[in-house]
């Protein structure tokens, strides 16, 4: 997708953290934090499919959030087309959030219930002052054809849609204002199957029609491997590896990637090249209170002792793959299976 | 829409007549004998039974029942026992003082309790906000009467800005004895009001369609405006509704402590005088105030919320 423009770097995120402060007694005194996200670092190029995978609660989505100050990071560096993203400064994300379109999860309740499927696409438009009113009107009407609606579907109300039919009017609404870059939330687990590749597919049409960058946030991996072209897999608030799809699909290298692919349900269980099945002990810990050294060394099967000490710094497999494994750093071969 | 006020309409009517039916058997059931109340304890028996065939009293009660229907459709409520004015008349010459001071006190109300409201959730969990949370628990726990006497205490007698009684004169004169009960009662308003917004916003604050909102780079003042007050506002108009018709069947207390004519004063001094006519159009006037407000309520609910919105 876009393969000319990949060496363009749309965003450029550094050392990203989000910590929830925990608060205790009647003075409110700072007793710990949930670091819900913890140093996350990437790159995003243009007209690329980025995705950021991992279990619940492992910060995916907090990650996505802090992007365009939906939610406001505790520290980091964010650059955006080259600039760097003041948080404090409302002018700054004001225009940041109009070129970083975000698509949520449950489209269900991410429409404002109260608002007519026009006012809903419209409004960014209307509030940046895109043009007159037969012009937002015009384009509200090609962005409802774009996304495969009719025009009728304007006057309707969100619980006069269906799951899907939503969705799609949460495209249209992202892309009304011809962003660069897309976060979509897990934008297809609140759908049916059968929809959800309607929706992927749509996805892909738009990507090459307008040159779109998407942050694709998902726990479902087949849904990743379908769309991607760069994967960055989370484990409690931080990133453990990024690369690109073929590098993390065929030769993932952290333990955790390792467990997290070959839970992936297979469409023939029986055939040869079926993958053994690594099933974690354990629930992942608790952000507030991370395991010393790896964060996963209490549930991986291959620690070592430097595992326990120290967390393992992100090491180059490759150009663009990385790992943050004590094994890769020390050139053990890792294999779980 | 008319369609839907139409049928809102058509249910209301055996609201209506159940509600009149249930007051009129109600006041038949009481004891005492209305003609014995008129006439005193010592009246000889013959007065009191031709004053009874006189007011149709000795009639079967369906008759008479039927004959209070009739009546009633004509907008005739009979004379009153007391005055011998006719009970129209006296709903009519304090429906409008009642009236007066329910909507400028609900106008109050809102003009502090909502703001405030937005403000307290705005601001949640700080200072002004606690603060805020603070006046209006106090606002609600103080007992009407007592905050009245306050207010006339302090409005009228240290200082003495605004008059303690009656209506006043002119158009100017009725405003300015308005001022002091409705404010009043406004500040006695606000207070629930300001506890009902606050509650209704925070929980649309945090509603996924908000944080759309804000991913749309709708500046927060609008996202407040345009997405959360208007989304909370439907339990706030229902309070406002439920208080509109509490404050029209009289604002008793309060027209009793600035010594205002209006329908409660009137009620309640039926009820004392055992004025059997003028209670029963005091009650007949309410159910119809309460079915009609019932009414509107429903109407600004489809206007806010277009899931209700008949199709």
């Amino acid at each position: 997708m876009a393969q000319n423009d990949m060496n363009n770097t749309l965003l450029k995120v550094k050392d990203l953290k989000k910590h929830y402060p925990i608060k205790k007694g009647i003075l409110g005194g700072e007793i710990g934090a949930i670091k819900a996200v913890d140093g996350v670092s990437f790159e995003v190029k243009r007209g690329e499919t980025f995705s950021i995978v991992g279990e619940s609660g492992c910060g995916k989505t907090t990650t996505g959030m802090c992007l365009n100050n939906l939610i406001e990071p505790t520290s980091g560096e964010i650059y955006f087309n080259d600039k760097q993203v003041s948080f404090r400064q409302k002018k700054d994300f004001q225009e940041v959030r109009k070129n970083m379109q975000v698509i949520f999860q449950d489209p269900y309740s991410s429409l404002n219930p109260k608002h007519s499927i026009q006012r809903i696409i419209s409004e960014p438009l209307v509030i940046n002052k895109m043009g007159t009113k037969s012009e937002i009107e015009d384009r509200v009407q090609s962005l409802i054809r774009l996304v495969g609606l009719d025009s009728y579907h304007l006057n309707r109300y969100p619980h006069e849609l269906s799951g899907g039919q939503k969705q799609r009017v949460g495209i249209a609404r992202a892309l009304a204002l011809n962003p660069d870059l897309i976060i979509c939330d897990e934008p297809v687990s609140a759908l049916d199957v059968s929809i959800q590749s309607q929706i992927l597919n749509l996805f892909e049409e738009l990507q090459e029609k307008f040159n779109l960058t998407y942050i694709f946030i998902s726990h479902d991996l087949s849904v990743v491997e379908h769309i991607s072209d760069r994967v960055a897999v989370m484990y409690l608030g931080k990133i453990v590896e990024q690369g690109t799809r073929e590098e993390i699909f065929n030769d993932p290298k952290h333990p955790y990637t390792q467990a997290l692919l070959s839970s992936v349900p297979v469409a023939k269980p029986k055939s040869k090249n079926n993958r053994t099945r690594i099933v974690l002990e354990g629930d992942p810990p608790s952000p507030q209170n991370p395991p010393s050294g790896c964060h996963f060394h209490e549930r991986c099967p291959v620690k070592i002792e430097a595992c326990k000490k120290a967390y393992p710094d992100m090491r180059e497999v490759n150009n663009l793959h990385k790992v943050a494994c004590h094994l890769v750093s020390e050139n053990l071969s890792i294999t779980t299976q | 829409m008319i369609k839907f006020i139409i049928r809102r309409l058509l249910i209301a009517i055996p609201t209506i007549l159940l509600t009149i039916t249930i007051i009129f058997f109600g006041l038949r059931i009481l004891p005492g004998d209305p003609a014995v109340a008129m006439l005193g304890p010592e009246a000889s028996p013959e007065a009191v039974e031709a004053l009874r065939e006189q007011m149709g009293l000795n009639e079967p009660l369906i008759q008479q029942y039927l004959a209070f229907l009739m009546d009633i459709v004509q907008g005739d409520f009979g004379d009153s026992l007391i005055s011998g004015q006719s009970v129209s008349t006296q709903l009519f010459t304090n429906f409008p003082n009642t009236l007066l001071l329910a909507f400028t006190s609900i106008f109050f109300g809102c003009l502090i309790g909502i703001p405030l409201g937005i403000v307290s959730a705005r601001k949640r969990d700080t200072v002004p906000d606690s603060s805020i949370r603070i006046v209006a628990l106090l606002g609600i726990s103080v007992p009407p009467f007592l905050f009245g006497i306050f207010m006339i205490l302090i409005f009228s007698l240290m200082f003495p800005i605004f008059p303690s009684m009656g209506t006043g004169e002119g158009f100017w004169g009725q405003l300015y004895h308005l001022l002091l009960p409705s404010i009043t009662l406004g500040l006695i308003l606000s207070a629930a009001l300001i506890r009902f917004t606050r509650s209704s916003m925070l929980d649309e604050i945090n509603r996924e369609y908000i944080r759309t909102a804000r991913a749309k780079g709708v500046p927060e003042k609008l996202v407040i405006y345009k997405h959360v007050l208007r989304n909370s506002l439907i339990p706030v108009v229902t309070m406002i509704g439920l208080y509109i018709t509490s404050l029209l069947s009289g604002a008793v207390l309060i027209e009793t402590i600035f010594t205002r004519p209006g329908l409660g004063t009137l009620a309640i001094d039926a009820i004392t005088n055992r004025d059997f006519p003028v209670l029963q159009g005091c009650l007949v006037l309410f159910t119809l105030v309460v079915q009609i407000v019932n009414l509107l309520v429903d109407i600004s609910y489809s206007f806010i919320d277009p899931k209700i919105r008949p199709s």
